[in-house]
């Protein structure tokens, strides 16, 4: 008797260990597939612009042609693009954002908390066709009736405000993507400034510092934090492609100036990739890919990195 | 000396009370100026979407330039399905990965798994479009629904992963303590206990990939391209309401802009809704574990 119910609970035991097993593995393959995915874009994107990358060699990367006629491809002023309208983007957003955060997690009434939490997430929600459609009929003319000739007029002196005021170009893609990455920025400096202990603020008010001393203590001690936000509304800006493409101007050229038109690496593929004839064309718009995704893959993994050991480094404490 | 030393502090801590004034007023200009263009979008679009907004939208095929009326009909089905055919790939992937990550955490895979999510969500939307492009466009020879919603389902994948994990970690670890205290076997207990108590979270956390993929036009500019008719077919091009309103809003002409308008309006009142209803449901939650 007593022996059949010991073989009888190592039977049950037995059988719940392979359910178990089963259903662990199973997560285990959805979870594995992620892995997968990311490595086969990788490998695709390398596979498909072997062609470019064997007739161009590094010189791709700085070369200014971008042909299609002629089958001459040079990804430099799309680099040039992404990379002058994103910083334009972070110098404007990056103030903004500290401010609404110090706002939401030191200032602001739990009302307004709430309200503008919600409105932020919102932000961060609406599809890139709607800030692009609004960039084209609103900011653009804006820009060019009045922020330009503002700017011509005041700081014309500066080559990068000289030229003509079109509207179109990478002043205007950069506030666009301002206004795009400044949710990111403002949500999780919000969350690292939290994590630093209240305590940290009452000792500072304890030895007679006004309020606003007691927000930089906070935020000096929250700059890794805050480093890795920022670094991570970059790693946003410089794959945005959809608001990007409909305000920048769309010309591949290189111009001191901020008002005149540009290209970036994401619009080009947009642009030009459903048009694009003959395989070196494809290939070469591929590789343009495979940089932006280079690009973002090393800006995203050093933000992570970033929150990561700041996160573990406030639990510690 | 003593009334010197005074006076001196005393200007100086007078500066510093400015200065900490003048800082704070700043920060509440910052929060007025993130706020702002959301507020002006959002009425902008509604203003210019919802007068241009009515039945024929929803009911008629795209018109021809110069002919008035029509509607986006043909693209709010194929938005339907493109969405349907990325929720197929993202959400079980998504959901089960969350669980891996959340309640095998003991494993190395875990933590590797975690970061790779991170990465696939940092990968700009274009590129996920390339992907599809090579994977599904090229072999099929044809622009086609199933590379325009499996690219979709790739995008959505993060969100999920990440809304699962951080449900599940929110449910107590006394409740799946108590479960596998009676018996119940772990597997049971992932699925009947710790996911039915992170239930809301995880449909809302749903939800929003829904409405953001829904919303996402790069991936789709190459894979389900575009159509000015009715198509049900999968495996041939495909209207969506993102890329329609792309296409109009480049066109010239100002018929088609009011249609675009009318389109973005429907996008930003989908996102609305949805986030408002995440809102509501992760109070909820909130106030249920207090």
């Amino acid at each position: 008797m007593n022996k059949e119910i010991t073989v009888g609970i190592k039977e049950i035991k037995a059988r719940k260990k392979l359910s178990d097993l089963f259903f662990e593995n199973l997560t285990l393959v959805f979870a594995l597939m992620i892995i997968v995915l990311v490595v086969f874009i990788i490998y695709e994107m390398f596979m498909d612009s072997k062609l470019s990358r064997e007739i161009f060699g590094f010189g791709f990367i700085f070369s200014q042609d971008w042909n299609p006629v002629k089958d001459k491809f040079g990804a430099l002023t799309f680099v040039y693009g992404t990379l002058i309208s994103s910083i334009i983007a972070l110098a404007i957003s990056l103030p903004v954002s500290i401010g609404v955060a110090v706002y939401l997690s030191e200032l602001a009434a739990n009302v307004f908390k709430t309200a503008i939490s919600f409105l932020i997430e919102i932000l961060a929600a609406i599809p890139s066709i709607v800030y692009g459609f609004w960039g084209i009929f609103v900011l653009a003319p804006f820009m060019r009736t009045t922020v330009q000739p503002f700017l011509q007029s005041t700081l014309g002196f500066l080559p990068i405000f000289q030229g003509n005021a079109v509207g179109f170009g990478l002043l205007t893609a950069g506030i666009i993507l301002a206004i795009m990455v400044t949710p990111i920025i403002t949500a999780i400096t919000r969350d690292v400034l939290k994590a630093i202990p209240t305590s940290q603020r009452e000792a500072a008010y304890a030895l007679g510092a006004t309020k606003w001393e007691a927000i930089k203590m906070a935020l000096l001690n929250a700059k890794g934090g805050i480093l890795g936000a920022t670094v991570l509304g970059l790693g946003r800006a410089v794959g945005e492609t959809m608001a990007v493409t409909m305000v920048i101007g769309n010309k591949a050229q290189i111009k001191a100036s901020l008002f005149e038109p540009s290209y970036s690496m994401a619009s080009v593929i947009a642009n030009e990739f459903a048009e694009a004839s003959g395989g070196l064309h494809i290939s070469s718009l591929i590789e343009v890919g495979l940089i932006l995704f280079a690009v973002t893959f090393i800006i995203n993994s050093f933000a992570r990195l970033l929150i990561y050991s700041f996160t573990r480094k406030t639990e510690a404490k | 000396m003593e009334d010197y030393y005074l006076k001196v502090s005393k200007g100086h801590t007078d500066r510093r009370k400015l200065k900490s004034r003048l800082m704070i007023i700043l920060c509440y200009v910052a929060a007025a100026m993130a706020i702002l263009p959301l507020l002006y979008i959002f009425f902008y679009t509604t203003m210019q979407g919802a007068s241009s907004l009515n039945i024929d939208f929803f009911t008629e095929l795209p018109k021809p330039v110069g002919e008035s009326g029509g509607g986006m009909a043909n693209a709010i089905l194929g938005t339907l399905i493109l969405v349907a055919l990325g929720s197929v790939i993202g959400i079980p992937v998504g959901i089960f990965a969350g669980i891996y990550i959340t309640e095998y955490s003991k494993s190395i895979f875990a933590n590797v798994i975690k970061f790779v999510t991170d990465v696939l969500s940092g990968i700009p939307s274009i590129i996920i479009g390339i992907f599809a492009y090579g994977l599904i466009v090229i072999p099929m020879k044809s622009f086609s629904a199933y590379a325009g919603g499996f690219a979709l389902g790739v995008l959505m994948i993060p969100t999920i992963t990440r809304i699962t994990e951080e449900m599940l970690k929110l449910v107590p670890h006394s409740l799946r303590e108590a479960a596998l205290a009676l018996g119940i076997p772990r597997w049971k207990t992932t699925l009947r206990i710790v996911l039915r108590t992170a239930q809301s979270g995880i449909i809302t956390g749903v939800l929003l990939a829904i409405a953001r993929a829904a919303g996402e036009t790069a991936p789709l500019l190459f894979t389900s391209f575009g159509n000015s008719f009715w198509s049900t077919s999968l495996d041939s091009p495909m209207a969506s309401i993102p890329v329609q309103i792309f296409n109009y809003a480049i066109s010239p002409y100002d018929e088609w802009h009011s249609k675009a308008w009318a389109g973005a309006f429907v996008l930003i009142s989908l996102v609305f809704i949805v986030s408002l209803i995440v809102r509501l449901a992760t109070r909820n939650k909130f106030s249920q574990t207090a």
